[in-house]
């Protein structure tokens, strides 16, 4: 705000917000291909079983199949980490999770597809299966994954400063056990790939792939199909088209994008595969249920001496992103408080459910909801207010943390204050009627990972920027638009520093053959990294600009000033080459606003029209004048993480480090209906430090998102799971919130303008959810007096724990019945899959237990 | 199952499609048209990702027969746009942040529209009840009622301000 911009920090429409209400856009499943092919996929019915033999030739007998897939088609693994290639496209020898992908067939249509399924004969052996994670730590045979003793995907055991002493100088300490259940991205596009291969001019065989998928991360699809179709990258071909929602559930390769391209590969023709919304929620990835050990002490000044968190992830079948979100929710213990002492254990363990793995918040989430409930507690114990008690604890950057994450910008201290005042948090806190509260919490998160997940020393993001001689500016960059308004703040930094009016500006995004290499839109790394490397490219090519028009006005590049789709003279040196400017030639270009005639022509001419230097020059006419001077007029930019940044040298010290953090703070309004423990939100006041807001129309929509998916969590959706069965594989099912359950979210923006961020910008659109969990967590133990450590907080749990509270006995609502008993388990019919029904058990499972008495009617 | 001869009038103009009975209109609008505004994002009517207006009432056509709609008027995101310019509803989402991944999009701006003809003063709970058909995963809907209001208002004066 100290300087003045002409485009960044004004509300602007997306670039693509009319493609977007026209219908005109096109995502993935709404595209086709000459002779495009459908695929449907094959699941297991069961959640652990040894594949004994796969029998297609039935289905392939039927009219109108053209292929049939399985595991021996593509024998390869992949994974999303280098250190997790677990997945097999299609399985070959064993199934590990209800939904696991088994064979694919390939049809002339959807129909067809189906009624071939039904055709493939697969005869499975099946085995003991592991579905509580503690459980499953225990296990000695029957591993889920051969290398995996104990299903142990990894554990870590970090110690930072001297967490017993740091306990024994604390004057309160609480300690308690934390669960946050499973949720996942829901996103309203469900996962769609359309694959095609051309045949090769020179050999006549199918060469090149080109593969549009709803992805976050296009260069990473291109590395795993070239993994596992054993194909050159160059020849692969890999573009995002318009993507509706990712949140981390599209920032890996799901399965159906590789199959569809092994599929095409064997059908020899384009095949396309959509997922049904039931297949969506198997496909998961999402937010792992998370049992947080949590123990935190405190001096009577509200000083945090010594935090000692064991976490516990339930992973799901394979490792997927599994290494660094238990990586994550240890680290990111650090950079929010002053915490002088850290010890943490973090096991990600194996289950046979649907493999979780990144989503917004990415591993932090779970624990934030753990610790800010904790501090509330001890804020309780040594009677100090709860928004002072996180006053108390400020780090003083420019500062290293103990466990080595360098924070520079920190808007905490003000998002607090701020958010204190908006809620009128000091006159109404403990003020409300009965029944209803405020609650006060806090979160931060990383403006993308200092560290890619392939370790190299390459740039993570690189733009490109071609000008013509038309004044048109076209940046290539391979940043994923997915909805959080990727494209617009890559036009917005190119026009600012090219001092160009936005819509001069295109944007080609995230399609491996035309664009730079970037790692893809995850870990809220878009802005700050991508948004640098535009920076870059931008400044390089004005540089070339600034050359030639400097020539032309007869002063110093330096001089000049690149504004509003001109470049002029600072008035400064206007004394230095003033040889005679006629005023008004500068008025006639600024209106016309174009050079007549000239664009394809020389600057020769130009000259001689214009006869001497001048004060001003149109865009395009300095566009002109370099393209003549130089040649050609192009600017490339990269960004990679300063290594100051990147964190320490410990054993997973690589997660966690990021060259700038996020910071948020929250006040909930609740009330809850002591009857029937039903909690209402009525507004969140919801403070973010995003460095500098681009565009605070998306900055605010990012807030409201964020606050809105955390409310979700925090009250209504999870996974509900029977025998790794997913009960609720539907979006009502799920409850992800409608527009009635929905409460105002107040955004309010925070600026620290980040010393490295493009413009001083960093991330806003991950780090303001962790902290609504526990704002209404603590709101409600304001309203109530009951603390929850189980979310979501379901009229269920808080009925029992007001109830507990008054020590009435327990109700249990669903006595004499198992409202997820496997024989019908979705109100309106069950499963679409699995009509109903639920999946054979080994008799040695684990989970197997007798149900207590009567069914689901 | 054998195909029929239907007759669909689609955004003003009639189609001859040959369907099968069983044929969803979502289907028969996003493949044989080529009308892919409206989206499918469940199966089942729980999201309103596909909702088009038959005869002017806002309907999920992912869970209805096309054949059913022969002879009435549907009208798809596509048939908004006025003499080829964003209608009120169309700029105020984007101007207001109403659309960020935009998927449900489409959905939306068909439910306010069908809202806005029955009832073209509607209060912020009227607009939250019409809205609870569909659902968005990235808004959180607030973005959408200012967009709501401020397309109410540009209507009102008359000012369909195209960018």
């Amino acid at each position: 705000m100290s300087k003045d911009f002409s485009i960044i920090g004004k509300p602007t429409a997306m670039v693509d917000a009319a493609e977007k209400t026209t219908g005109a856009g096109k995502y993935t499943d709404d595209l086709s291909a000459p002779g495009m092919l459908v695929g449907k996929i094959l699941h297991s019915p069961y959640p652990h079983a040894r594949i004994k033999n796969i029998d297609t030739s039935r289905a392939e007998k039927l009219e109108g199949v053209v292929a049939v897939v399985v595991g021996k088609d593509a024998p390869k693994t992949y994974g999303i980490l280098p250190v997790g290639h677990d997945e097999y496209p299609l399985a070959l020898d064993k199934v590990r999770y209800v939904g696991d992908n088994v064979a694919c067939v390939v049809a002339t249509s959807e129909a067809i597809a189906e009624k071939a399924l039904e055709l493939i004969d697969a005869d499975y052996e099946v085995l003991p299966a592991y579905f509580d994670p503690e459980e499953s730590m225990k296990a000695e045979s029957d591993l889920i994954h051969d290398h995996k003793p104990h299903n142990l995907e990894k554990e870590y055991h970090h110690v930072f400063g001297d967490p017993d002493k740091g306990f024994a100088e604390a004057d309160e300490i609480v300690e308690a056990r934390f669960i946050a259940n499973e949720v996942t991205h829901a996103a309203m596009e469900p996962h769609s790939t359309l694959a095609s291969f051309e045949t090769d001019p020179h050999t006549g065989k199918p060469g090149r792939l080109t593969v549009w998928s709803s992805t976050q991360v296009p260069y990473y699809l291109q590395h795993k199909l070239s993994l596992v179709l054993d194909m050159p990258m160059a020849q692969i071909r890999v573009i995002k088209p318009l993507v509706g929602g990712g949140f981390g559930g599209k920032s890996e390769v799901i399965p159906l994008e590789i199959i569809a391209a092994v599929a095409a590969r064997k059908a020899q023709a384009p095949v396309k595969i959509t997922y049904t919304r039931e297949e969506v929620f198997w496909a998961h990835r999402g937010r792992p249920r998370t049992i947080v050990d949590l123990k935190t002490g405190v001096k009577n000044d509200g000083r945090i001496t010594a935090v000692k968190a064991r976490v516990v992830q339930d992973g799901g079948a394979y490792c997927s992103y599994g290494v660094v979100t238990i990586l994550y929710s240890g680290a990111l213990l650090g950079a929010l408080y002053d915490i002088p002492n850290i010890q943490y254990d973090g096991y990600r363990v194996l289950t046979n459910k649907p493999a979780c793995g990144a989503m917004r918040g990415h591993g932090t989430v779970n624990v934030r909801f753990a610790f800010e409930s904790q501090l509330d507690e001890l804020a309780a114990k040594i009677g100090m207010d709860p928004a002072e008690i996180r006053q108390s604890n400020l780090l003083q950057p420019p500062c290293i943390t103990v466990n080595g994450l360098r924070v520079q910008s920190y808007g905490l201290p003000e998002c607090i204050e701020k958010t204190v005042a908006r809620s009128g948090w000091n006159d109404r806190k403990g003020k409300l009627p009965k029944g209803r509260g405020l609650g006060i919490a806090c979160s931060h998160y990383v403006s993308g990972a200092a560290n890619s997940i392939i370790r190299s020393d390459m740039p993570h993001s690189t733009v490109n920027i071609k000008i013509d001689r038309d004044g048109g500016v076209v940046v290539y960059t391979g940043a994923s638009e997915i909805g959080q308004g990727s494209d617009t703040m890559t036009a917005q930094i190119a026009a600012e520093t090219l001092g160009c009016s936005l819509p001069r500006v295109r944007v080609i995004a995230a399609d491996t053959d035309l664009t730079p290499i970037d790692i893809g839109s995850y870990s809220s790394r878009v802005t700050f990294m991508a948004g640098n490397a535009t920076l870059r490219a931008a400044q390089e090519v004005k540089q070339l600009i600034a050359a030639a028009a400097a020539k032309k006005m007869d002063c110093a590049p330096e001089d000049l000033i690149f504004r509003n789709d001109t470049v002029e003279r600072t008035n400064g040196h206007a004394g230095m080459a003033a040889v005679g400017r006629p005023a008004e030639q500068n008025s006639a270009a600024t209106v016309s606003g174009r050079v007549e005639g000239q664009i394809l022509r020389g600057s020769l001419q130009q000259k001689r029209k214009d006869e001497g230097p001048k004060d001003q020059m149109t865009f395009e006419e300095a566009v002109v004048a370099a393209i003549d001077f130089h040649g050609a007029l192009t600017g490339t930019g990269s960004y990679a993480p300063p290594p100051e940044a990147r964190g320490g040298k410990h054993k997973g010290a690589g997660v966690g480090p990021s060259p700038a953090y996020s910071y948020s703070a929250q006040v909930a309004e609740v009330s809850v209906d002591e009857d029937t423990g039903e909690v209402t939100v009525h507004k969140v006041w919801a403070a973010h430090d995003c460095g500098r807001a681009l565009n605070p129309v998306s900055v605010e929509g990012q807030i409201i998102g964020s606050v809105w998916m955390g409310m979700g969590q925090a009250l209504t959706e999870e996974m509900v799971w029977k025998d790794g069965m997913l009960m609720n594989p539907g979006l009502l099912e799920y409850r992800s919130p409608s527009s009635v359950e929905s409460p105002e979210v107040e955004p309010i923006i925070v600026e620290s303008i980040d010393p490295e961020g493009p413009f001083g910008a960093k991330e806003c659109s991950e780090g303001s959810l962790a902290a609504t969990i526990p704002a209404i967590a603590n709101a409600i133990y304001d309203a109530v007096g009951v603390r929850l450590h189980e979310s979501p907080f379901t009229p269920e749990r808080v009925l029992a724990a007001i109830r507990a509270k008054k020590n009435v006995k327990a109700l249990n609502l669903t006595e004499g019945i198992d409202p997820t008993a496997p024989q019908r388990f979705r109100e309106h019919g069950g499963s679409l899959w699995f009509k109903g029904k639920g999946p054979e058990r080994h008799p040695l499972d684990p989970s197997r237990r007798e149900v207590s008495a009567g069914g689901a009617d | 199952m054998k195909k029929e001869l239907i007759e669909l009038r689609v955004n003003g103009r009639n189609y001859e499609v040959a369907v099968e009975p069983s044929a969803l209109l979502l289907d028969v609008l996003r493949q044989e048209l080529e009308l892919t505004g409206p989206k499918r994002g469940c199966d089942d009517s729980s999201c309103g990702a596909c909702t088009v207006l038959v005869d002017g009432v806002a309907m999920m056509s992912c869970t209805l027969l096309a054949a059913s709609c022969e002879g009435q008027e549907i009208t798809t995101i596509e048939g908004v746009s006025e003499h080829g310019s964003l209608a009120a509803i169309q700029k105020a989402y984007g101007d207001w942040g109403g659309a960020q991944c935009g998927y449900c999009t489409p959905g939306f701006i068909m439910t306010v529209k069908s809202l806005l003809a029955e009832n073209p003063d509607p209060s912020e709970k009227d607009i939250r009840n019409a809205l609870s058909s569909n659902l968005c995963r990235c808004t959180g809907y607030n973005q959408m009622y200012e967009a709501i209001r401020s397309a109410i208002a540009a209507e009102r004066q008359g000012l369909v301000t195209v960018k």
